[in-house]
């Protein structure tokens, strides 16, 4: 894979104002790179910052919240000036499905109308052409261009979803976020949203970030992971490498808390709770759970380490690494 | 009856449950056809003591439906429930009261499901008070701590006064339990128990839920995640527009799926590990409406093994040819063939 990263993050953090003058470090750090046609899955528990973080890369984030580092779509840093720079990006470039997408859809106005709007407004396409646009991008989901005419109330479940993902998709973007693509859905029709994910990287060249709490659909359907924890990413790499070698105890708990069909080995759930995050945390964050921690880890903030190419962690576990190598 | 069917805790035979679809009065003028959901079309099971068994199904199923007519929250247009041998299935609203003490629901939102004005204690307290049991205050404290110890809030002093919006999900789902488990049931209806919860706690709510089986308590599990059921439940019955259309070992299920919707739903649960995932076998479409049930076989129009007669035969249950247990049936003709469900009814009795 030698092509340039379309999406680059660098030194990523976000703060939110909390009433009384205190705040919630909600993203602590993430860099990370995806390139053209890559799927990554970011991965964790409620409150990891899995959303905030893709929320930033949109520039949709609250004004609550302030946003520090370096975001580049195609080398260009779009963070620089705040809205003026990321908003001639925005869906043009990366786009999002939010969480819960194909239950947003105005329910008085057609689909095709839906998908049109932001074709108009960001000037890609108007008119008769715009309208044959989406005939095009709903076949390409997976539904017949004629039900553009169709409201939503008359597309079931899995058909919102396709046309949310249609409407993501309307100005043609290199990028695609999706949040919890699948959550609310039955597995048959969370393998045929899946599955045109998929297709759409595949075909399209189509970059795209998947973000779940559930690990098993980022087995199946991602090239790469990121797993989060309290912020940061704590773990990133292949897929099969992080199940067969996850280097942080954190990614180990999380498969092990996860039943597999055919599985046999106990599920075993990870005790606690995540930290909150409008506090300092001294040490490793994940500590007070860690079945592996040990001496450095509640007061020394391990480092991030490169396991192998393309293969990182932030745990105390690999620090012999970088000891056993001539500074 | 034999004693040892006495033995059960919970049977169910032919159970019907059909909703009347409303068509409003605009409809009633138009003198437009009266439409049914049929949720349950003839379901049969049974649960012993100790035993866990998981209805599994994508949504509008009638897994939940199942349950909810099971705990007679939902009337049925016919079928037998028993409850320990009795018949429950007409029971008056009055003579049931002693009974819902013994069958106790657990629900999927442990957000909703709890008062936000109760403290822990008031949540498992009522209960007690409600079925009158426990008069004094003071063994009334007493039965609260048991149960808060029982689902695993130990020590109890610490959770006794707090409200939910203090608790994890995790914490508010063992509360719900314990207001369960106050009352000394004999079966636990759990709805969905761990969909809501992170996947980090979901593991510990379901080894409390295993631990309480292990007990000697039965458990009816309704989930839609097979891996779930597959870990945790004794019997998986797989159930498609209202019928349950495999059932049997859970092992077995999950390992050599005999119907090809069990097949296909097999397929295409994500694995944990990305060397394992098998090629997803992708129906088309989604569960057809219960109110228009295809002919025959209810699953012919999605299914890629059908033949012309599948459209015409209502399979029942039967020993699958290639079945390696004794316990496990399909409703197939084509991979367990057998008499029709219009011959021996859908749960396939009448064949020894």
């Amino acid at each position: 894979m030698n092509k340039e990263p379309v999406l680059r993050t660098e030194d990523l953090h976000v703060w939110f104002d909390l009433p009384g003058g205190r705040e919630l470090h909600a993203v602590q750090g993430v860099s990370l790179e995806l390139r053209p046609g890559e799927r990554m899955g970011l991965v964790g528990e409620s409150g990891c910052g899995k959303t905030t973080a893709i929320l930033a890369l949109m520039g949709l984030l609250p004004s609550s919240a302030s946003v520090a580092g370096r975001v580049y779509l195609n080398g260009e840093d779009v963070l620089a000036k705040g809205e003026e720079t990321v908003s001639p990006h925005r869906w043009n470039d990366i786009a999002m499905v939010f969480q819960g997408a194909m239950n947003a859809f105005n329910p008085v106005k057609t689909i095709g109308a839906q998908i049109v709007e932001p074709m108009e407004l960001h000037g890609t396409a108007s008119g008769a052409a715009a309208r044959a646009q989406v005939r095009e991008l709903l076949e390409l989901v997976g539904i017949s261009g004629q039900r553009a005419d169709r409201y939503p109330h008359e597309f079931s479940g899995g058909m919102r979803q396709r046309a949310a993902i249609a409407l993501a998709l309307a100005c043609e973007p290199q990028v695609l976020l999706a949040d919890e693509p699948t959550t609310a859905l039955d597995v048959m029709v969370q393998a045929q949203i899946l599955e045109l994910l998929v297709r759409l990287t595949r075909d399209l060249g189509l970059a795209m970030i998947l973000v779940t709490h559930d690990l098993p659909v980022v087995a199946q359907v991602c090239d790469r992971a990121a797993v989060m924890y309290a912020g940061e990413i704590v773990e990133m790499g292949e897929m099969t490498t992080i199940y067969h070698d996850p280097r942080h105890p954190y990614t180990r708990m999380l498969f092990a808390a996860t039943p597999d069909l055919l599985g046999d080995e106990d599920v075993l759930s990870i005790p606690g709770a995540p930290p909150r995050l409008d506090r300092e945390i001294v040490g490793c964050p994940f500590t007070p759970r860690c079945d592996s921690a040990f001496g450095p880890c509640p007061t020394t903030h391990p480092r991030r380490l490169e396991i192998a190419p393309g293969h990182e962690a932030l745990c105390h576990l690999n620090d012999h690494l970088v000891a056993e190598k001539p500074a | 009856m034999s004693s040892a069917e006495h033995e059960a805790l919970l049977e169910v035979d032919g159970l019907v449950t059909r909703y009347p679809v409303p068509r409003g009065v605009v409809g009633a003028i138009a003198r437009r056809p009266k439409e049914t959901v049929h949720a349950v079309e003839g379901v049969s099971f049974t649960i012993g003591p100790g035993e866990m068994v998981a209805l599994v199904g994508e949504s509008g199923c009638g897994k939940t439906s199942t349950a909810q007519t099971v705990v007679r929250m939902v009337e049925s247009q016919s079928g037998v429930i028993r409850f320990r041998g009795r018949e429950i299935t007409q029971l008056s609203a009055r003579a049931l009261r002693p009974l819902r003490r013994e069958i106790q629901m657990i629900y999927q939102d442990p957000y909703e499901s709890l008062d936000p004005r109760f403290t822990v204690r008031d949540t498992i307290e009522e209960p007690l008070i409600v079925h009158r049991i426990a008069r004094g205050k003071e063994e009334r404290d007493a039965k609260v701590r048991e149960a808060l110890v029982r689902a695993g809030l130990s020590p109890p002093e610490l959770f006794i006064d707090r409200y939910p919006h203090e608790l994890s999900g995790g914490q508010r789902q063992r509360v719900a339990i314990a207001a369960s488990l106050v009352l000394d049931p004999k079966l636990l209806v759990a709805d969905e128990p761990v969909s809501m919860l992170d996947v980090s706690v979901r593991a510990g709510i379901l080894s409390l839920l295993d631990g309480l089986r292990k007990e000697g308590m039965g458990i009816l599990m309704i989930t839609h995640d097979l891996s779930t059921a597959a870990h945790f439940a004794d019997r998986i019955a797989v159930m498609y527009l209202g019928r349950i259309v495999e059932e049997g070992p859970a092992r077995e299920v999950v390992r050599n799926p005999q119907h090809p919707y069990t097949r296909a739903l097999i397929t295409v649960v994500p694995k944990r590990d990305p060397r394992e995932q098998t090629t997803p076998q992708i129906l088309t479409g989604e569960t057809p409406n219960p109110v228009n049930v295809p002919r025959g076989c209810r699953f012919h129009p999605r299914c890629p093994i059908a033949e012309p007669r599948c459209s015409e035969v209502d399979p029942s249950l039967q020993r699958p040819r290639e079945g390696t247990s004794p316990e496990h049936r399909a409703a197939c003709i084509i991979t367990a063939p057998g008499p029709s469900a219009d011959e021996v009814g859908p749960g396939g009795h009448g064949m020894a």
